[in-house]
């Protein structure tokens, strides 16, 4: 114990002296995330600072081994980093999907050489990735991807179609699904492939969304020449690996409503906004429905603390990602919803300096995606019905 | 009592009102309008052909130019305006501001009926000061002024107050901010010196404005109804403007369920078509059976309001109530079941969540009308 206490207190004096000081509060807009990568344009010499002061002791990828840059923490000392980050309400220096998903893959079944190759520079915010799984044909069903990958000795040559790929258009590189067997069970001729977006015959064309911006892609493959050691695990074993990925990338999905720290909660927005009448929020209705958001969410908060703590120390039940994901989006909705009903009219205006360019509206049209991004609500649901409580 | 069905005359209108729309003021022509950022927000041809139509003297008397089809019929209308995101001024001026006039005009002002018959006459109603709507939060003030008035304050989310020629302004003559009395109705012109509009770009591309008022000066005929007691009649004009915007919810609600159910039938996902999961077959089930509630209250509440029956209000808020409760599950399970399409600009249920939201606001939320639902019933 005296360890850990003489581990915050080392913490707590390094991030004193090394977080600059505009990096101290909520990001304002999606424009303040870092997401690095060789095309990435710091917003500040902070930002570029922050990442790379928080990458240089492996922060970034905090529980990721030191030998590949990771921090190399016990989960103690990370909760304690987070705990640390949050309370001089810290951003994150990194958005990273290769630190949230494709990174713990390659931890478990990367071969060493993948691992020593594309590691470092995840933690160090070099090299961006992007999600190549979805295809037209294939959403909920991932498992009937058609994108196929002929073998040619040394190398395969991939074709096929993804969608939806988010930041496709801004990715160094892609992991993606492809089919190497097309004559077996259809989970049982699939790989999980890594390769360049420069790569020859990689094209992408973005997709305009609801909420005005293009986030994501349609990505075209033609005649891509894919390395065989870029193969994640085995060729035809990759549908496992891509749903332990899955597991990853729902957790997080799971908590994009939580309120970061220093971020004005729910019921205070409601209480600046509408005002307190003897106590209480002036308008009644309102009032229940965000209180039984509030226990929802508090009782959300606790229950991530807990799964993962028992998931930790190896107890409890399995497939609790997909519960999270469930939970979580649904609830980042109802929230969203919310704050539609408490700012009223001001929360529908889409352009202008005064209203913050539409900063709430876009965000509630963003959150819809949460419940469909990463595999949707009804695939958790069935998830849940199937795998945890053995229906059907 | 009449049935609770259309009689042949508002079944024609209901038809025509949906044919007509479809051509002409349809989903594709909101899209052009607002991606070639159009000034006015509205097609001026789609709304000379509504007035030759006789659209926009829906509810106005024979006697000032139009065919008095009353408040079914017009809700009819809404209800197709509804289902085709319709982007024209038929509410701000046909329904409200015809409302207005025939509810607290004298005749002189009267008059202006003829002018919205025949399409010369853009009105707008300036009321709300604050996103949450509140027709008795005033506090914008109208001082006496020799034989006229000065009006100063800021009103905003004024729907089509930017095209309009006229302003309907409630302002405080008497009385503390919050008071329902002391509030007066005038008819502003919107180029009258010290009126500023600027319009305000909403999430669902159709109009709103801001409207600025300093040190404006209107005569005293400019006082529609009585001096203090504009909130009488501000209850039964927004009583009117509700149960046509429950109406034209319920068309949005009807038409994002039509397509999704269009849409779950040819998406294939593991070999079948999605819409064999029972998963969204029940959740279509439910959503049905709310329509067919939701049906029934709006066509309750227009009727109430032709047959001026005690419980309007009641009936009013029921109406609204649901069909913001209802319009929200709508295009949210439009969206969902429409999986990842759903966020894409280019499918047009997004744009039907997006026009949903702020009619839901306009007048009174759920949480706003099921207060007040539960309120003139004495709870
Ligand atoms: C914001 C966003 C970002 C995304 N980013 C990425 C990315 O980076 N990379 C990537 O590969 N993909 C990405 N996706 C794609 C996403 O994973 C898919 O959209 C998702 O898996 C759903 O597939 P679909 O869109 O084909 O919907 P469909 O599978 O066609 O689903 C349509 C509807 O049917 C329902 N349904 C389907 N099957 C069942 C069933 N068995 N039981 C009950 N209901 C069912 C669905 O739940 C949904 O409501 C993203 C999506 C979004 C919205």
């Amino acid at each position: 114990m005296a360890d850990l206490e003489t581990f915050r207190q080392e913490t707590r004096a390094w991030l004193e002296q090394n977080c600059p000081q505009s990096m101290r509060s909520p990001f304002k807009s999606d424009k303040d995330v870092c997401w690095g990568g060789r095309n990435w344009t710091f917003q500040s010499d902070d930002q570029r600072l922050w990442l790379e002061r928080m990458a240089e002791r492996g922060w970034t990828a905090p529980d990721w081994p030191a030998e590949y840059g990771g921090g190399g923490l016990s989960r103690e000392e990370h909760k304690i980093l987070r705990e640390e980050l949050a309370r001089i309400q810290a951003r994150p220096p990194l958005n990273s999907f290769g630190v949230w998903m494709i990174g713990p893959a390659l931890l478990k079944f990367g071969s060493e050489e993948l691992k020593r190759q594309h590691l470092p520079p995840i933690v160090r915010g070099e090299i961006r990735w992007c999600q190549g799984y979805s295809e037209p044909g294939a959403g909920s069903d991932l498992a009937g991807l058609q994108t196929r990958a002929v073998d040619q000795g040394d190398h395969f040559i991939v074709n096929g179609q993804k969608v939806w790929t988010s930041y496709a258009d801004k990715a160094d590189w892609m992991f993606a699904l492809v089919r190497t067997n097309p004559d077996v069970k259809k989970q049982e001729g699939i790989s999980l492939v890594l390769f360049d977006m420069t790569t020859p015959g990689v094209s992408t064309r973005p997709i305009k969304l609801i909420s005005g911006s293009s986030p994501f892609c349609e990505t075209f493959l033609d005649d891509v020449r894919v390395e065989k050691n870029q193969v994640v695990g085995e060729v035809d074993k990759g549908w496992g690996i891509a749903k332990y990925l899955l597991t990853h990338e729902r957790e997080m999905i799971g908590g994009f409503g939580r309120t970061a720290a220093g971020q004005k909660t729910l019921p205070r927005q409601a209480v600046d906004q509408l005002g307190l009448s003897e106590g209480q929020l002036a308008d009644s209705f309102m009032r229940a429905d965000i209180a039984r958001w509030d226990l929802d969410a508090k009782a959300f908060e606790v229950t991530v603390e807990r799964v993962t703590d028992e998931a930790r120390s190896g107890q409890g039940v399995g497939h609790a990602s997909a519960m999270l994901k469930y939970y979580g989006t649904e609830l980042n909705k109802r929230r969203q919803e919310l704050l539609l009903g408490i700012y009223g009219s001001e929360a529908m205006v889409w352009e202008g300096e005064a209203w913050q360019e539409g900063a709430l509206p876009r965000q509630w049209l963003r959150s819809k995606g949460n419940s469909i991004e990463g595999g949707t609500s009804e695939i958790q649901l069935n998830v849940i019905a199937k795998n945890i409580l053995g229906l059907g | 009592m009449q049935r609770l069905v259309l009689n042949e005359e508002q079944q024609m209108l209901k038809d025509s009102a949906a044919g007509f729309l479809k051509d002409s003021g349809s989903v594709s022509q909101l899209r052009e309008l607002r991606d070639n950022r159009d000034a006015t927000g509205f097609s001026s041809s789609l709304w000379q052909q509504m007035v030759e139509m006789g659209l926009a003297g829906t509810l106005i008397p024979e006697a000032f130019g139009g065919s008095e089809f009353g408040h079914v019929g017009m809700g009819q209308i809404s209800e197709q305006a509804g289902r085709n995101l319709t982007a024209a001024p038929l509410f701000a001026s046909g329904i409200l501001g015809v409302s207005a006039l025939l509810l607290a005009g004298n005749d002189d002002q009267k008059k202006q009926l003829e002018a919205i018959a025949a399409g010369q006459l853009l009105t707008a109603l300036a009321i709300d000061e604050q996103g949450r709507h509140a027709p008795n939060r005033v506090s914008t003030t109208a001082s006496p002024d020799g034989d006229g008035y000065v009006l100063d304050g800021q009103k905003t989310f004024v729907v089509d107050g930017h095209v309009a020629n006229t302003l309907i302004v409630s302002a405080r003559t008497a009385g503390e901010a919050d008071d329902e009395a002391g509030i007066t109705l005038f008819l502003v012109d919107a180029k009258a010196s010290g009126v500023e509009v600027e319009r305000t770009i909403m999430v669902d591309s159709h109009n709103a404005a801001v409207v600025r008022l300093s040190g404006v000066r209107v005569p005293a005929s400019a006082v529609l109804g009585a001096v203090d007691q504009g909130y009488s009649v501000l209850t039964s004009l927004l009583d009117i403007g509700n149960a046509h915007l429950a109406a034209e919810l319920l068309g949005i609600a009807e038409e994002s369920f039509e397509q999704t159910m269009n849409y779950i039938r040819d998406r294939k996902q593991f070999g079948v078509t999605v819409a064999s999961f029972q998963a969204l077959q029940h959740r279509a089930a439910h959503l049905f059976s709310e329509l067919e509630l939701l049906k029934s209250v709006v066509l309750k509440a227009l009727r109430s309001l032709d047959e001026q029956a005690d419980n309007t209000s009641a009936m009013v808020s029921l109406a609204k109530a649901k069909a913001c409760e209802i319009a929200q599950l709508a295009t949210n399970e439009g969206v969902q079941m429409h999986g990842g399409v759903g966020m894409t600009d280019e499918y047009d249920i997004g744009l039907f969540m997006k026009r949903a939201r702020p009619l839901q606001q306009l007048f009174g939320d759920y949480a706003y009308h099921a207060d007040r639902y539960a309120r003139l019933n004495g709870y």
